[in-house]
C-alpha cells in the first residue's frame, strides 16, 4: 500500500460486490421471477445481462434476486425492479437485449422505461 | 473477485465448526457448481453469527434469509429452490418459537438480533475474515488512515478519554488514560500488546473476534502504537484456539503484503509490525504481567504492581496491554467520533459490550448490547428464557472472578460500577446462567475448584487460601458441613481478597461472597439440615418410592446395586443404605412414583 489512493480504490472496488450483505432497506433490488416458467421463458439470460451490466457500470448498492411464479406466466419472463421509496414497476417479456436500456434509464436516471412495463402489455 | 447475485455465508467460528460447517461449505460448492450457478453464487466462510445455539448458520444474500441447524443434505434443497429457483427452503429456516409458521425471517427480525447493537462484532458474520478487501470495502484500515494522516499521538490519546472507552477485558480501566501513561513514558523501545488469553469459563467473545474479524484487531493495534510511540506489537493467544491463530496469522501476513504494516505506512514514516504469541492456556497469563512474563519466554507468574506496564512491561520497555474486545472497538472510535461513541450506553460506561451467554438458556450465544441493557433483557428477550419452563435462579458475571446475581436483581442495568456494587463484576462478559435445578454451594464450589487448579503458587493466600476453602466448600456439599464453616469460609475470603498478590487471587473468593450474600439459606440448608435445596448434591439426596408404584419391577432390574426390593404388583422400596443415589430408578419408572428429596 503506497497511498490512501490505494486504499479506496480497493474499498470502492470490493464494496460493489459485498454491500448486499449490508443496508438491505437502501438498495435497488431487482427481482426476477425463475419458477419453470419464467426459466422456460429465457428468464436466466435475462439475469445473467443485469449481473453483467451492474458489474461494468460498478453500481452499488443494487441486488439481483430470484422469486417463484407470479401467476402470469403468459408474461414471463417478468421482473420487478424495486427502488427503495418508489414504486414497484414490472417489467413483462423482457428479452436480454433490453436489460441495458433498463439499467441505464431506471436503475441509474430513475425514469421506468415505460414501454417495457405490465401497464403497457395489457 | 466478480460480481455474484447472491452470497451463501456460512458460519465458520468455532461452533459451527464444529457442528460441521466445513463439510456443509464444500457440499455448496459441490451442488452450485452441478446447477451450472458457480458464476452467479459465492461461497463465503465468515465469522460468527452468534446465535451458536441454532448452528450450523447459514445465511443467503440479497434476502438475507436466516438458515439455521443445517446438515449437509439441507444444502441440496438449499442450492436447487432457492438459489436455482428463487423459493426459500421455508422449512429450514430458523424459527424462535414453534408456533411461528411465517418463517420468512431475515436477521433483522430475529428477536435475537433485533435488541443488539453490533459495534465489536459488526464484521463478525458479514465478512470473509480470510479476506482483507472485504475488510477494507467495510471501512478497514480507515481509521488507520485518519491518524496517521491527519492526527497527532496526543490527538489520538484525547479522542479515546474522550470516548470513555473502558477496557472489556474485565477491569474497566479507561483505555486513552492507560495510553496516555504509555506514551508518557521515554524509551527507545516500547510495546503494544494484545490480551487474547481468554479463559473464563464460557466467554468467547476475544475469540469470535479474532475468527470473524481479525483485521480490526491488527488495525487497532496500529492505531495504538502510533498512540503510544510502539513499534511492535505482540498479540498473546492461547493455542487452544486454532482457528483464531490461523485466521489472525493470514490476517497478519496480508496486512503486511498490502503494506498495513511493516515500513513507512501511507508513506507517513510511521513503522509497526506485529506477531503472535501463543500460550499454554494457563489462566494466569490473562493477568497482565502473568502474561508479559510468558511472551519473554520465563513462567507466567505475575509479578508485583508497580512497576505497572506502562512504566516498565515486556522486556523491561514500556507497554501498554488492551484486550481483543477492546481494541475492536477503536477504529469505529477514531472513525465515527467519541461524541458517536458516547452516545451509546450509559454515562459512566459508554459503548457496547459482548456477553457469552451460557449455562441454562435458550439461546446460548454471543450477544452485544449497548451498557445499561438490564439482565432480565439480555436473558428473556435476547437469550429467550429459560429452557423447559423452569425457574430463573441467578446469573453468574464475570466467571470465576465474578459473583452471581439473583432474580430479584434482574432489573439492575449492566455496567461495570452497577455490577461492582452488588457483589459481581463485569469481567470478560461470559454470563452463565443458572435454574431452579442449580445448587448455588455447589456453583461456588465448581469456581473455586477451577481457580484452586488455576492457582499458579506464586503467593500464600491464593495457593493454600483458595484450597481451604475449597475443602470447606466439598465437606458442605457432601453433607459433612460443621457450624462455624461460613465464618471460616467469610474469614478466609476476606483475607485472601486483601493479600492476593495479582487479580487471580483477589477475586477468586468472589463467587463465594456473591452466593453466601444471597444465597445463605442454601449453605445454613446444607450445613445444619444435611439437604440441598435444589436438590442437586449427591450426596445429600435420597431417593423414595411413594405409594404411586404399581410394582412393575422396572426400577429393580434397572438399579446397578440391587438396592430396590419388591415383588410383582406390590409397591417397592429402596435401600438407602447401599443406594449409591444414580437416579436410574427415577428416569425408568413410568408412574412418577420415585421421587428425591
Amino acid at each position: 500500500m503506497k497511498s490512501l489512493a490505494e486504499l479506496q480504490a480497493i474499498r470502492e472496488k470490493t464494496l460493489g460486490k459485498i454491500s448486499m450483505r449490508k443496508d438491505a432497506d437502501e438498495s435497488t433490488r431487482i427481482v426476477i421471477g425463475m419458477a419453470t416458467c419464467g426459466i422456460a421463458a429465457g428468464a436466466r439470460p435475462v439475469m445473467l445481462k443485469f449481473m453483467d451490466e451492474i458489474q461494468t457500470r460498478g453500481l452499488q448498492n443494487v441486488t439481483v434476486s430470484q422469486t417463484g411464479c407470479i401467476g402470469m406466466c403468459r408474461l414471463e419472463p417478468m421482473l420487478d425492479v424495486l427502488v427503495p421509496g418508489k414504486e414497484k414497476v414490472t417489467y413483462v417479456k423482457v428479452k436480454p437485449e433490453m436489460v441495458s436500456r433498463i439499467v441505464a434509464e431506471h436503475i441509474v436516471n430513475g425514469r421506468p422505461v415505460q414501454e417495457y412495463t405490465i401497464g403497457a402489455a395489457e | 473477485m466478480d460480481l455474484y447475485r447472491a452470497h451463501v455465508l456460512v458460519c465458520g467460528g468455532t461452533g459451527c465448526t464444529s457442528s460441521g460447517s466445513n463439510e456443509l461449505i464444500k457440499r455448496f460448492e459441490e451442488q452450485i457448481a452441478k446447477h451450472g450457478l458457480d458464476k452467479e453464487v459465492k461461497v463465503v466462510r465468515t465469522g460468527c453469527f452468534g446465535l451458536c445455539e441454532a448452528g450450523p448458520v447459514v445465511i443467503v444474500y440479497p434476502e438475507g434469509t436466516f438458515y439455521s441447524r443445517i446438515k449437509v443434505e439441507d444444502v441440496d434443497t438449499i442450492v436447487a429452490e432457492h438459489l436455482l429457483k428463487g423459493r426459500i427452503a421455508q422449512h429450514l429456516v430458523y424459527k424462535e418459537k414453534e408456533e411461528h409458521e411465517d418463517a420468512h425471517l431475515s436477521l433483522d427480525d430475529i428477536d435475537f438480533y433485533r435488541d443488539q447493537r453490533r459495534v465489536a462484532l459488526r464484521n463478525c458474520g458479514v465478512i470473509d475474515p480470510e479476506n482483507i478487501d472485504e475488510y477494507i470495502a467495510f471501512d478497514g484500515y480507515q481509521a488507520l488512515a485518519k491518524v496517521l494522516t491527519e492526527m497527532s499521538p496526543e490527538d489520538v490519546i484525547n479522542e479515546m478519554i474522550k470516548s470513555g472507552l473502558r477496557g472489556r477485558g474485565g477491569g474497566g480501566f479507561p483505555t486513552g488514560t492507560k495510553w496516555k501513561f504509555a506514551a508518557a513514558s521515554k524509551a527507545d523501545q516500547k510495546y503494544i500488546i494484545c490480551n487474547a488469553d481468554e479463559g473464563d469459563p464460557g466467554a468467547f467473545m476475544d475469540r469470535s473476534i479474532l475468527e470473524g474479524d481479525p483485521h480490526s484487531v491488527i488495525e487497532a493495534m496500529a492505531i495504538g502504537g502510533y498512540a503510544i510511540g510502539a513499534s511492535e506489537g505482540y498479540v498473546y493467544v492461547r493455542a487452544e484456539y486454532p482457528i483464531a491463530v490461523k485466521r489472525l496469522q493470514l490476517a497478519i501476513d496480508q496486512a503486511r503484503e498490502y503494506g498495513l504494516l511493516g515500513k513507512n505506512i501511507f508513506g507517513t514514516g510511521f513503522d509497526f509490525d506485529m506477531y503472535i504469541r501463543l500460550g499454554a492456556g494457563a489462566f494466569v497469563c490473562g493477568e497482565e504481567t502473568a502474561l508479559m512474563r510468558s511472551i519473554e519466554g520465563k513462567r507466567g507468574e505475575p509479578t508485583p504492581k508497580p512497576p505497572f506496564p506502562a512504566v516498565r512491561g515486556l522486556f523491561d520497555k514500556p507497554s501498554n496491554i488492551n484486550n481483543v474486545e477492546t481494541y475492536a472497538n477503536i477504529p469505529q472510535i477514531i472513525l465515527k467520533g467519541a461524541d458517536w461513541f458516547t452516545s451509546i450506553g450509559t454515562e459512566k460506561s459508554p459503548g457496547t459490550k459482548v456477553f457469552a451467554l451460557g449455562g441454562k438458556i435458550n439461546n446460548t450465544g454471543l450477544v452485544e448490547v449497548p451498557m445499561g441493557t438490564p439482565l432480565r433483557d439480555i436473558i428473556y428477550k435476547i437469550g429467550g428464557g429459560i429452557p423447559g419452563g423452569k425457574a430463573f435462579k441467578a446469573v453468574q458475571t464475570g466467571g470465576p472472578s465474578g459473583g452471581c446475581i439473583p432474580a430479584d436483581l434482574l432489573d439492575t442495568p449492566i455496567e461495570y460500577d452497577t455490577l461492582t456494587a452488588i457483589g459481581s463484576m463485569m469481567g470478560s462478559g461470559g454470563m452463565i446462567v443458572m435454574d431452579e435445578d442449580n445448587c448455588m454451594v455447589d456453583i461456588a464450589r465448581f469456581f473455586l475448584d477451577f481457580t484452586v487448579d488455576e492457582s499458579c503458587g506464586k503467593c500464600t493466600p491464593c495457593r493454600i487460601g483458595t484450597k481451604r476453602m475449597l475443602e470447606i466448600l466439598e465437606r458442605i456439599t457432601e453433607g459433612k458441613g460443621e457450624e462455624g464453616d461460613i465464618e471460616k469460609l467469610e474469614a478466609l475470603a476476606t483475607n485472601i481478597k486483601s493479600t492476593a498478590l495479582c487479580g487471580l487471587g483477589q477475586t477468586a473468593p468472589n463467587p463465594v461472597l456473591s452466593t453466601l450474600k444471597y444465597f445463605r439459606s442454601e449453605y445454613e440448608a446444607h450445613i445444619k439440615e444435611k439437604r440441598c435445596p435444589a436438590h442437586h448434591c449427591q450426596k445429600l439426596l435420597n431417593y423414595e418410592i411413594t405409594d404411586k408404584c404399581r410394582g412393575c419391577t422396572a426400577c429393580a432390574r434397572v438399579c446397578p446395586v440391587n438396592a430396590i426390593t419388591g415383588n410383582v404388583k406390590e409397591m417397592h422400596t429402596i435401600d438407602t443404605t447401599k443406594c449409591i443415589k444414580c437416579g436410574s430408578c427415577m428416569e425408568k419408572c413410568r408412574f412418577g412414583a420415585i421421587v428425591k428429596n
